[in-house]
């Protein structure tokens, strides 16, 4: 049986990874989860320089789901090099890192620094809903997702996964924008834009007033537009939004995702990437599947 | 590398304190007998629609067994409430630092739903042989009175409610200014508002002083920088002055945290 699968060159021992922002780096879920038998990590976003994030609340919990609004609080690339790539190094997995930035020259700034670090891929996120500048900014006009894929792609030393938004009319348009501009592979979905109320407190449940909704309640969403950017470019995706389980797993996989990621179900269970990579092995076992890359868009 | 476990526990028994304040006792494997005073757990709902885990702190320990009293303020906690003898519930932890104890004349604060944790921070005072012969417990309520007559065998226990139904009417302070009540140390829980206003007064006092904060929490392990607070220190993580309450908490010297 083979789970392998193959993202623009990097090979992965399973396509299971964690969802950035949902897991560190990794270093406090050790403890829970053989991070071994993971495909990948993907680490919380980091930029050129520490950020503080977003004031508290930063998150409220929802009908299956939640909304947070962190602002991509991080360390900075030097600690961040200093301490999360050796601690993941000690794994055998894959590490993906997850850059975020407020301008263009911050992106490469990052991306720049981790050109001779042994990391296997880099996710731009061009998508969080929750910094006023950067981030969405590039994520939600075609035009500037094309830009900051090239100007990335100019510098990258590893192979590039662009994260993309569900919050804009027509996600194929920015996926076939990141991969006119280079992207090797695309990464999706990220949160969706969302808004809790606290009757209590007769305020908004965050403090940033709006946030991102992940979890299950967003998942039927987040295969819709897994399955239609499968069907307008070529380049492999990464499908995310809301996986629980093997079976939701196997979803976005047969909506044509060549990987998965798992975000929030690691906060309501800290082994989840490593059932999920268990599961689809079980699926795979029942079904008499040789491989799973033939399960990959197998829904057309 | 770290002591947290995550388990499935079955429930010893439950009961009610007051009208929306619970007491239950579990049965556990590796965390109560790693657990101090001034910690929490993580407490999951069975429920696929509430997903993150509600972080309660630990009232007392007993060998194996571990006791959480809580407030009933939502539908995670209702639920809670529902569970009997037998019941078995996911839950993690021992999480966070809880209270660095010291050999001074103590006061603990507690204040609603705070009072929990000064339970097992009074036994573990008195039993570590920390001279607390004259320990004081102050705590605050908005009417209805629980835990107060367990406290009482630890220290001498003076009781401040909104409402005047029982003892110095009004808040923690307000006791402690009627009964002239006077320490080394406070040790303190509950709202922000009575913690800043504690954190106030122990500096004005020059008290040494150690507060338990709270805030919305996801992971409760450190990874998801939900429930961080502002610090004068720099933090571990970011290196921005933002301490994660989950982990470098909840207990911090009142002198570090901005409330």
């Amino acid at each position: 049986m083979n789970t392998k699968v193959n993202l623009a060159g990097v090979e992965l021992k399973n396509p299971v990874m964690t969802a950035s922002g949902t897991f560190g780096s990794g270093m406090e879920y050790a403890q829970f989860v053989d991070l071994n038998k993971l495909g990948a990590v993907v680490t919380k976003g980091v930029a050129n320089e520490p950020w503080p994030g977003n004031p508290t609340p930063r998150i409220a919990e929802t009908y299956g789901g939640m909304i947070n609004a962190v602002g991509l609080q991080n360390p900075g690339i030097d600690v961040f090099c200093k301490r999360d790539i050796p601690f993941l190094k000690q794994y055998d997995t894959k590490i993906i890192v997850n850059v975020c930035g407020r301008s263009k020259e911050d992106y490469v700034e990052v991306v720049e620094r981790l050109a001779d670090e042994p990391v296997d891929m880099l996710e731009i996120n061009i998508s969080c809903p929750n910094v006023k500048e950067g981030g969405i900014a590039f994520g939600q006009k075609a035009e500037a997702a094309y830009e900051i894929t090239k100007a990335v792609k100019a510098v990258a030393k590893q192979p590039v996964i662009m994260k993309l938004s569900p919050n804009v009319t027509d996600i194929t348009e920015m996926a076939r924008a990141v991969e006119a501009g280079g992207a090797d592979v695309v990464s999706l979905i990220n949160t969706l834009t969302g808004m809790k109320i606290d009757i209590n407190r007769r305020t908004f449940a965050v403090a940033n007033k709006t946030g991102g909704l992940s979890g299950p309640a967003i998942r039927p969403v987040a295969v819709r537009m897994v399955y239609q950017v499968a069907n307008a470019v070529k380049i492999p995706i990464i499908g995310m939004g809301g996986i629980t389980c093997a079976d939701d797993a196997l979803e976005f996989i047969m909506a044509g995702a060549t990987a998965v990621s798992v975000g929030t179900a690691n906060f309501h269970n800290p082994k989840t990437t490593e059932e999920v990579a268990a599961g689809i092995e079980a699926y795979m076992n029942k079904y008499k599947v040789e491989d799973i890359n033939e399960l990959i868009g197998i829904v057309r | 590398m770290s002591d947290n476990y995550r388990e499935n526990v079955s429930i010893v028994s439950q009961e009610k304190l007051a009208s929306d304040v619970f007491s239950m006792w579990i049965q556990t494997k590796d965390i109560a007998k790693n657990a101090r005073a001034g910690q929490f757990i993580s407490v999951y709902s069975k429920d696929g629609s509430r997903l993150l885990p509600r972080p309660i702190s630990i009232c007392e320990v007993e060998g194996d067994r571990l006791r959480i009293v809580y407030r009933t303020v939502g539908n995670g906690t209702k639920e809670f409430s529902g569970y009997g003898a037998g019941d078995t519930l996911d839950v993690m932890g021992p999480l966070g630092n809880g209270y660095t104890k010291l050999n001074k004349k103590a006061i603990l604060m507690g204040g609603g739903i705070g009072i929990p944790p000064m339970l097992e921070l009074a036994r573990e005072l008195k039993n570590g042989g920390y001279d607390v012969s004259d320990a004081d417990i102050v705590l605050g309520y908005r009417d209805e009175l629980f835990l107060n007559e367990e406290l009482a065998q630890y220290g001498r226990v003076t009781i401040a409610t909104e409402d005047g139904s029982a003892g110095t009417k009004g808040n923690v302070l307000d006791a402690i200014k009627a009964e002239g009540i006077k320490g080394d140390v406070i040790y303190a829980c509950g709202p922000t508002p009575m913690l800043h206003a504690i954190k106030a007064y122990a500096k004005e006092n020059g008290i040494e002083c150690y507060l338990s904060l709270e805030e919305k929490m996801a992971c409760g392990i450190g990874a998801c920088l939900a429930c961080v607070c502002k610090s004068k220190e720099i933090d571990d993580h970011s290196h921005v002055h933002n301490k994660r309450v989950c982990k470098e908490g909840p207990v911090f010297n009142a002198e570090d945290v901005e409330l």
